[in-house]
């Protein structure tokens, strides 16, 4: 079997977002950039399936700016065979990804296609679900356990509520989700290896998808600041305010 | 113009995040129709009936939508989509599923976690999580948007008297075969639309520590919710998170009880009224955002709430 995992190169979740002073967006010249989180999970989850021998060959994609391609080699340092970079220099959309996606689904005949659930800039939570619908194919969304079947994939999903557990055909699309693993880290040796294996170059417009925005982004702003709170000094003094100065409890 | 609302619902009652959408819609403007998709459930459309501000509902009523798959219900909206101008769902796990399935069909870029209206065309949404606001445009002819429900109120549950009409159903995709589900029962209110929530993190220790947690809780009728760290140690079960990537709350009160304040946490909750946070490191960024800070010993401070409570 062979899998497609997305990766995306983002703000690192540890590095506050700042907004540009014009408004025009989020800072992100000479900040810490990362692999998107949910798709080192995606990643490790390929791993996995292919040291049990489920697996053959794990392709890592991304599709973004030419710097993209960092991120596509820590992938490969964790253990991918190889790298596709869609070079895409403008923010692309969750819909032209998709419409990416399904160019190289068409080209490598994955059976799996695994992505993160969302990735921590755009907040979007959408390129899965537009992937599996535009091939056609069955979604596990936000899953937190995978089981590989006999042409199908055993999915636990977390809800709302809980927990959903379905099986769903493949070839399908997974959007991971936190708790489906603790993601490795790339070794020396390995982060050495990983720069002779291949990566393909590509843009949008070679894959003949138009990937031009149906979204503008008007204006980026600061979220309202909240008014300095105070220290109180004990429960009872804390009772005392929530009671009776803020009035929330009875 | 015209909204077309995608209930979420159980096949016999309406989640309340259904009435959040229906506010939002209302913003847009123009009318709004709401469809319940389901499997007997022909008493969630007769409540959804009753919204005000309702002008029709629209009921599937089919075995093919009985869990709601994506792979099933997707199709469906896209068969009643083109009638209208805009399709919005809250931005649940139940909508942020099924919406962007339907939205690729249309062919259309989906406007996600909407948390204010500017016009029939743009939205001001969060990103980064919620480190930045967006106001965004589109130029799709559909506009399909998920809502943030702690930025719309609920509608009223009553005042409204809409139709309930059949709808044509669609076959079944036959992709996905729902097997269960592990729903966690409480006796609290649903963290979600609580007016008061507890979290723990880290701080806490252990799953067995929630109960000091569970009895402060008990005493201020609150829901009960956690951080990722929490949940990722294995304290409570995925559905107590509260963040970036779990739940967003908005409570009248938010106590947050051994939990440091990382900003993917802070991202699902500081839309809080009032932040409470105790917490026995000082320097712990969550004092940053909160009205009321407390450094103190949790396991001293917690059984100290619940008897001053009493």
């Amino acid at each position: 079997m062979k899998v497609l995992v997305g990766v995306k190169r983002v703000l690192d979740a540890y590095v506050k977002a700042r907004v540009k002073p014009d408004g025009s967006g989020v800072v992100t010249d000479n900040v810490k950039m990362s692999m998107n989180p949910f798709d080192e999970i995606a990643v490790e989850q390929a791993l996995r399936f292919k040291e049990a021998g489920q697996v053959e060959e794990i392709v890592a994609v991304s599709i973004g700016p030419a710097k993209s391609e960092e991120t596509i080699r820590t992938a490969l340092a964790m253990g991918a065979d190889r790298g596709i970079l869609v070079e895409a220099d403008a923010e692309i959309e969750p819909l032209a990804v998709a419409k990416v996606f399904k160019a190289l689904v068409e080209k490598e005949q994955p059976e799996l296609v695994l992505l993160g659930k969302q990735a921590i800039d755009d907040d979007c939570n959408q390129t899965g679900q537009m992937l599996a619908a535009l091939l056609g194919w069955a979604q596990g969304t936000f899953i937190s356990k995978i089981e590989l079947g006999d042409g199908n994939v055993t999915v636990t999903r977390e809800v709302d509520g809980g927990l959903e557990r379905a099986q769903i055909k493949t070839p399908a699309v997974v959007t991971v989700d936190l708790r489906l693993n603790e993601p490795r880290y790339a070794s020396l040796p390995n982060i050495m290896k990983a720069k002779k294996k291949p990566v393909d170059k590509t843009t949008p417009a070679e894959l003949g998808v138009d990937a031009t925005p149906r979204i503008t982004t008007l204006e980026v702003q600061e979220p309202p600041p909240r008014a300095a709170g105070v220290k109180v000094a004990s429960v009872a003094e804390l009772v005392d305010k929530l009671r009776n100065e803020a009035r929330v409890i009875g | 113009m015209a909204n077309l609302v995608i209930a979420e619902h159980d096949n016999s009652e309406l989640k309340s995040a259904t009435l959040n959408a229906i506010t939002a819609a209302a913003q847009i403007g123009g009318d709004i129709d709401v469809l319940v998709a389901g499997n007997g459930c022909a008493a969630a459309a007769e409540s959804a009936a009753k919204v005000s501000g309702v002008g029709k509902v629209l009921l599937a009523d089919a075995p093919v939508y009985e869990h709601q798959l994506a792979e099933n219900l997707a199709p469906l909206i896209v068969s009643l989509a083109r009638e209208y101008s805009h399709v919005v769902a809250p931005a649940t796990t139940f909508g942020k599923n099924v919406m962007p399935r339907a939205a690729a069909l249309l062919d259309v870029s989906q406007i996600s976690d909407i948390a204010e209206v500017v016009s029939e065309d743009t939205f001001i949404r969060p990103i980064y999580a919620g480190n930045a606001m967006a106001k965004v445009q589109s130029s799709d002819p559909i506009k399909m948007i998920t809502v943030r429900t702690t930025k719309f109120d609920a509608s009223a549950e009553t005042g409204g008297s809409a139709g309930v009409q059949a709808v044509d159903t669609t076959e079944d995709a036959g992709l996905a075969d729902f097997l269960g589900q592990d729903l966690t029962q409480s006796e609290r209110p649903e963290l979600t639309t609580a007016s008061i929530v507890v979290s723990g993190g880290r701080g806490m220790q252990s799953g067995e520590n929630f109960m000091l947690l569970d009895k402060v809780a008990d005493k201020l009728g609150a829901a009960v919710g956690a951080s990722r760290a929490a949940v990722d140690a294995g304290f409570v079960p995925n559905d107590y998170q509260v963040g970036q990537t779990g739940k967003v709350v908005a409570p009248d009160l938010y106590i947050a009880v051994g939990i440091s304040g990382a900003i993917q946490h802070l991202a699902g909750m500081k839309d809080s009224k009032v932040i409470v946070a105790i917490n026995n490191d000082e320097e712990a960024p969550i004092f940053q955002v909160a009205d009321f800070g407390l450094v103190e010993d949790l396991f001293k401070a917690l059984p100290e709430l619940e008897a001053e409570l009493s």
